[in-house]
C-alpha cells in the first residue's frame, strides 16, 4: 500500500513541516501559516498519564530522528508513542473537527486541499507528508494545538482500524483500483473492510465517489452520505457487482446490478472544466492544480469542509494557490541541460489513464518515463501492458528507470518510438524542448525529487 | 473488418479474466504476425457473452475470486471453446485462467467446475487437512521448459494461492520444471501444463512480452514455419535484462 515504511516522509503537521529531509518539497508557502510557537504548551489535562508520557516520546524520538538525519521522524515517534499507550490516537483525536481521506489514487492531493479547506477556520493538522499509515497520522495529531482540525490521510488497509480510533465527523472515499498486486490484491476485500467501518462510525458522514462501483457499496453502508460524481476514467477493476458478483450493467450515465445496487444519484458532480454541480445548483470552480481529477478532488475535499460550515467559495478559494503536492505537478531543473521537467506521479493502470488525460490538455512535449517496480511500487510491473500507451505515439518518449527495459518493450509493441537512458537528467539532456513531462511511479519519483531542484511554480 | 484470411486472437472476458496485464499476450501475439506482414485480429469477448467459434487463438488471464467464478460460470454456458480446442485452436491461459480450464479450481471455501479442457484440478493445497496451506506464491518465476517444446527458459511473475496437479491418468505434461518460484507447487516442482495445442501456465509477466519464443509457438501452431522476424531489439534487451537480474544462465 501507499504510505508504507521505507518511503520517505516529509513533514509532520502544515505547522512544522521541516524543511531539508527530501529536497525541492520546501517552496510551500501553505505551510508557513502557524508558527510552532506553542510546541512548548503541555498536553491538555483531560489526556491520560499514559497518553502524555507517550507524547513527550514521541516528540524526544521524532527530534532525535529529524537531528540525525532520518526523515522526518514521524514514522519512528509515532510508532514509538503508539506502544507507549494504545489508546493514543483516541484521546488526542477527541473534540477535533477530524476528516480521514482514503482511496487508491489523490488521497494525498486530496488530503492538502482539504487542509486548506479547513485552514478558513483555524488551524489544521495534517499529515501532508503522505505518512498514511497509524504512526503517521499519530505525529500529526502529537502536537499542539490539540483542538486544530484533522485532514487526515490514511492508507486503505489501515483506514478502519485508525477512524475507529480517530472517530472522525467525515471520511472520504476516492476510489479502489488496482495498485501494488503483489502484497494486496482483493479490491473487494478494501470495499468490504470500508462497508463494515460504517457501521461503527454513526455519526459520521461519508463523502463517497459514485462513479467507483466499489465504493458506492461501500459507502451505501454508512449512516450518512454525500455522493459525489467525478467520473471513473479506469472501470476495469470495477466490473462485477461488490455485492453479488454478477456483472456490472454500464452505460454513459452510470452503472448498475440485476440485485438492486446502482449507482446513487450524486448531489455534487464535475460537469465540465471549471464546473461543478453543487448542491442544486452549478457553480464556476477552478483550481490551481490541473486536470479534470483534480478538479474532482478538490470537489470532494469541498463536499467534506462544507460540514464543518465552509462555504464552497471559500473552500475552493483557499484551495487556488495549490500548485504542487509533494512535489507533483511541479516544474524541477533536470540536471545541468537546463531543461525543466513537470513531475507526474503514475503508480497504478488507473493513475496512468489520468496522467493521459492530463497530459493531453497541454502542447505535446516530450515525456520522460521513469519506472521501477520496487517494493513500494509492486514489484510485479505487468500492470503497465493495461496502459493505451498507444495514445503516447506521436510525442517523443524517453525512457529510464529501474526497470526501463520492460517499458521499453511495451512501447516497442505499441508501436511508439522512444530512446532509452540512464536516468532522467540524461534524457533530458537529449531533447530540444526547454520543458518535458517526467511520469515517475512512486519510488522513481521520490527518487528524482532527492536529485532535483525546484523552479518555482508549475503556473 | 475481418479478413478472412486474418488470424483470429480472442481475448476471453478480459474485464474478469484481465488483473495483471494479460491482455497484453494479444497485444503481442497481434503484433508479432503483423511485424511480419501477415494479418491479425483481436476479438474481445465481453464477459458474459458466448465465446465465437472459429478464432485461431483463445487467451484467458489472470483474476480474483469471484471473477474468476463468473468466468468459469460464463464459459460453462457454451460448447463453443471445447469445439475450438477439439478442431485444433491454441489456448493460453494463465493463471486463474489456467485454473478454469481444468477441472476444478477453489475461490471462497468452495470448489468449482472448471471446463476441463486440461486434465489439471487446483486446490488451495493438497497436504492433509491438519496441515496449514501454503502461503501465496509471490514472485519472479524461472521455468526451464520441456524440452521438446524446444523453447529456452520461460520468466514471468506469480501470483496465485492455489495448487494445481495433474489428474492420474490424465493427459498433457508439464510446462516445463521450475528453477525459481513456485508453479504448480507439488512435489515435481513443475509449472503448467501443455496438452496438444492448449497450454497453462502460472506465468504474468505478460508471459508471452517476456518469452518472444513461446508467442512464435503458439503461432506456429496456427501456421506452421514462420517466416523470420526482425524484431525490435528492445525485446532480446528485456530478456538479458530479465536474465541478469535474477541471475539466471540462458
Amino acid at each position: 500500500m501507499p504510505g508504507s515504511d521505507d518511503f520517505t516522509v516529509v513533514g509532520a503537521s502544515l505547522g512544522v513541516a521541516p524543511c531539508g529531509d527530501v529536497q525541492g518539497l520546501c517552496n510551500r508557502r501553505d505551510e508557513s501559516w502557524h508558527a510552532d510557537e506553542a510546541m512548548t504548551t503541555p498536553p491538555p489535562r483531560r489526556f491520560s498519564t499514559r497518553t502524555r508520557a507517550a507524547l513527550a516520546v514521541e516528540k524526544l524520538a521524532s527530534s532525535a530522528s529529524r537531528r540525525l538525519g532520518r526523515g522526518s521522524g514521524e514514522m519512528i515517534g509515532g510508532k514509538l508513542a503508539l506502544q507507549v499507550s494504545p489508546r493514543i490516537l483516541t484521546e488526542v483525536a477527541a473534540g477535533r473537527m477530524a476528516v480521514c481521506v482514503s482511496g487508491t489514487n489523490g488521497k494525498t492531493t486530496t488530503t492538502r486541499l482539504l487542509a486548506r479547506a479547513l485552514g478558513t477556520l483555524g488551524p489544521v493538522k495534517s499529515n501532508s507528508g503522505g505518512a498514511n499509515m497509524a504512526p503517521g497520522v499519530l505525529a500529526a495529531l502529537s502536537r499542539p494545538p490539540f483542538d486544530a482540525a484533522a485532514a487526515l490521510e490514511v492508507d486503505e488497509i489501515w483506514l478502519p482500524k485508525v477512524a475507529r480510533q480517530i472517530l472522525p465527523r467525515a471520511v472520504v472515499l476516492l476510489n479502489i483500483s488496482r495498485d501494488q498486486l503483489d502484497r494486496s490484491n482483493e479490491t473487494r476485500r478494501i470495499a468490504s473492510l470500508w462497508r463494515e467501518l460504517g457501521a461503527d462510525l454513526p455519526a459520521a458522514t461519508v463523502v463517497a465517489n459514485v462513479d467507483d462501483p466499489l465504493v458506492a457499496w461501500a459507502a451505501s453502508g454508512w449512516s450518512n452520505q454525500i455522493w459525489v460524481s467525478v467520473g471513473q476514467n479506469w472501470t476495469a477493476d470495477a466490473m462485477v457487482c461488490p455485492q453479488c458478483a454478477r456483472l456490472l450493467h454500464r452505460n454513459s450515465s452510470g452503472w448498475w446490478c440485476d440485485c438492486g445496487l446502482a449507482r446513487p444519484e450524486p448531489i455534487v458532480a464535475v460537469t465540465g472544466p471549471g464546473e461543478l454541480l453543487w448542491f442544486g445548483r452549478h457553480i464556476r470552480a477552478s483550481i490551481d492544480l490541473p486536470g479534470r481529477v483534480n478538479l474532482g478532488n478538490a470537489a470532494m475535499a469541498a463536499a467534506a469542509a462544507k460540514l464543518f460550515g465552509v462555504e464552497v467559495a471559500d473552500a475552493l478559494a483557499a484551495m487556488t494557490g495549490l500548485d504542487d503536492v509533494q512535489g507533483r505537478y511541479q516544474e524541477v531543473e533536470l540536471g545541468e541541460s537546463g531543461v525543466r521537467g513537470r513531475l507526474l506521479l503514475a503508480k497504478n493502470p488507473a493513475g496512468w489513464v489520468e496522467m493521459m488525460e492530463l497530459l493531453n490538455t497541454a502542447p505535446a512535449r516530450p515525456v520522460i518515463i521513469d519506472f521501477n517496480s520496487q517494493t513500494a511500487d509492486g514489484r510485479d510491473p505487468s500492470w503497465i501492458w493495461d496502459v493505451p500507451f498507444e495514445r503516447l505515439a506521436g510525442r517523443d518518449v524517453l525512457v529510464t528507470g529501474e526497470r526501463k527495459e520492460d517499458m521499453s518493450v511495451r512501447l516497442a509493441y505499441a508501436e511508439v518510438p522512444h530512446t532509452v537512458h540512464p536516468d532522467a537528467e540524461s534524457a533530458a539532456s537529449t531533447v530540444f524542448d526547454k520543458t518535458v513531462d517526467v511520469v515517475a511511479n512512486y519510488t522513481a519519483f521520490r527518487d528524482i525529487l532527492g536529485r532535483v531542484a525546484p523552479v518555482g511554480t508549475t503556473r | 473488418m475481418i479478413s478472412d484470411s486474418a488470424t483470429r486472437i480472442a481475448l476471453i472476458y478480459p474485464e474478469l479474466l484481465g488483473t495483471y496485464g494479460d491482455g497484453g499476450n494479444a497485444i503481442v501475439l497481434a503484433q508479432r504476425l503483423r511485424w511480419r506482414g501477415l494479418a491479425a485480429e483481436v476479438i474481445n469477448v465481453p464477459a458474459g457473452e458466448v465465446v465465437p467459434g472459429g478464432c485461431d487463438i483463445y487467451l484467458l488471464g489472470g483474476g480474483e475470486d469471484a471473477p474468476q467464478v463468473l468466468a468459469a460460470d460464463g464459459l460453462r454456458r457454451s460448447t463453443s471453446l471445447l469445439r475450438a480446442v477439439n478442431e485444433g485452436a491454441v489456448v493460453l491461459a494463465v493463471c486463474a485462467g489456467y485454473q478454469v480450464i481444468g477441472a476444478s479450481f477453489p475461490a471462497g471455501d468452495e470448489v468449482h467446475d472448471g471446463l476441463g479442457l486440461v486434465d489439471v484440478e487446483t486446490r488451495r493445497s493438497f497436504d492433509p487437512a491438519d496441515q496449514p496451506a501454503p502461503p501465496r506464491a509471490v514472485g519472479d518465476i524461472v521455468v526451464e521448459p520441456t524440452s521438446d517444446l524446444g523453447l529456452p527458459v520461460l520468466l514471468g511473475y506469480e501470483n496465485h494461492a492455489g495448487r494445481t496437479r495433474r489428474l492420474a491418468g490424465g493427459r498433457g505434461r508439464p510446462l516445463g520444471v521450475v528453477r525459481k518460484g513456485v508453479g504448480n507447487g507439488t512435489i515435481d516442482q513443475t509449472d503448467g501444463i501443455v496438452d496438444h495445442h492448449v497450454i497453462g501456465t502460472y506465468l504474468h509477466g505478460p508471459v508471452l512480452a517476456q518469452n518472444p519464443a513461446l508467442a512464435d509457438l503458439l503461432l506456429s501452431w496456427v501456421h506452421g514455419p514462420l517466416p523470420a522476424l526482425a524484431e525490435p531489439a528492445e525485446i532480446q534487451l528485456l530478456r538479458q535484462a530479465r536474465l541478469r537480474a535474477l541471475d539466471v544462465a540462458s
